[in-house]
């Protein structure tokens, strides 16, 4: 039943989530430490040993596989609903830390990404420049 | 008229859909025949949303973008931090934990060193504009990492509300800047696979910003950056106010 996928979706989400909680109490801070990140990999692990161990129906991967596919959609509605507004009105010093910031940040990705040892395999081969 | 209004109103969630279904034919209609492809109808959807945000904000004075007219408000909720999360997590489903379990180390790395960047980054403009004060340049500098990091800095160190608003526009202005630009930067740095993702989404940090930006260049790399990029915030809200304001403090009194 496509229920069940979204069910395991939604219980790894909340088991993340309060991990992220106690996490963010353990280290005496005021934020969800993680909590997604523990439920993509609770997710990833279940679906990588449903391979193998259980089966998951394929009516059921399709009530996870819809909600991944709403992804973009939900990230369009996430852009609509960003206070633009208070954005560019932070003046030239809010602009320029966050350009330089996203700068910086952008540049140190090359320099990080070789220092993985995966091979750096790209997804896409044909405009591989590699 | 004023049914159909209210119908709209009323009906939030289901009308937010039909709202996002129409802006992204259309922009995926745009990138067919303006661009022939070149830019992803993702990016141009996103890009779109954000414009219809600053509308939506200029014409209530909310802060919540489209969302504040009334027919639109499901946009919040279908765009709000639960179904984005749950989203997120789903994109999971299908990853390879080997791709992750290879760039583990150098992700978490990335995570620590994004949120020392930025915020050195936002604490030297702070600095520039003539700020003086630790815990103005700690605020503004955290609000360079994220905009959940800077207010939540700013409170933990007492700064007053109008240094935490600029540092929740810097965090809004990366977030932003983070969606849009990304799918351009994206073969110049080699953001074209599963390490790099997770690199980027460390480094970045900021979820809404990365969530938009994987999506508008290539949907096959969001779980890996939106994994790292989790992790951001908690790590962000840890050092900022703590190990990081300590080193502005010894800086700006010496």
């Amino acid at each position: 039943m496509v229920v069940y996928g979204v069910a395991l979706l939604a219980l790894c989400m909340l088991t993340g989530m309060y991990i992220g909680e106690l996490l963010g109490v353990l280290l005496g801070v005021d934020a969800n430490v993680g909590g997604v990140g523990v439920a993509m990999l609770l997710l990833i692990v279940l679906s990588n040993i449903s391979e193998t161990r259980f089966h998951l129906k394929p009516v059921s991967e399709s009530g996870i596989q819809f909600w991944s596919a709403m992804y973009i959609p939900i990230v369009v509605a996430m852009a609509a609903k960003q206070n633009v507004i208070a954005a560019l009105s932070g003046g030239w010093i809010a602009i320029l830390a966050g350009v330089l910031a996203v700068a910086a940040g952008f540049a140190l990705i090359p320099v990080l990404s070789r220092l993985s040892s995966g091979d750096g395999q790209a997804f896409t081969e044909s405009e591989d420049r590699e | 008229m004023t049914m159909f209004v209210d119908l709209l109103a009323k009906q939030q969630l289901i009308a937010a859909f039909v709202f996002v279904g129409v802006l992204m034919w259309f922009s995926y209609w745009l990138s067919d025949r303006l661009t022939r492809g070149h830019i992803h109808g993702s990016a141009i959807a996103i890009t779109l949303g954000l414009v219809f945000a600053y509308f939506g904000g200029l014409i209530t004075g909310g802060n919540k973008g489209l969302a504040d007219i009334e027919i639109f408000a499901g946009v919040a909720l279908l765009g709000g931090a639960m179904f984005r999360d749950f989203a997120i997590i789903a994109t999971a489903y299908g990853a390879k934990l080997d791709a992750i379990k290879r760039a583990g180390l150098v992700g978490a790395l990335s995570v620590v060193i994004g949120v020392v960047v930025s915020f050195a980054v936002g604490a030297g403009v702070a600095m520039a504009f003539g700020y003086r004060d630790a815990v103005a340049i700690s605020t503004i500098g955290a609000g360079a990492a994220t905009y959940i990091v800077g207010p939540v800095t700013g409170t933990a160190l007492g700064a007053s509300s109008d240094i935490i608003a600029l540092s929740v526009a810097a965090g809004l202005v990366k977030s932003v800047l983070v969606m849009v630009g990304t799918p351009f930067v994206a073969r110049f740095i080699g953001l074209n696979n599963p390490q790099a993702a997770m690199v980027y989404g460390g480094l970045m940090g900021t979820t809404s910003g990365v969530a938009g930006g994987l999506a508008a260049t290539d949907e096959r790399l969001v779980p890996y950056g939106a994994m790292t990029a989790t992790f951001y915030t908690g790590v962000g809200c840890l050092l900022a106010p703590s190990i990081l304001f300590v080193a502005v403090r010894a800086l700006v009194s010496s």
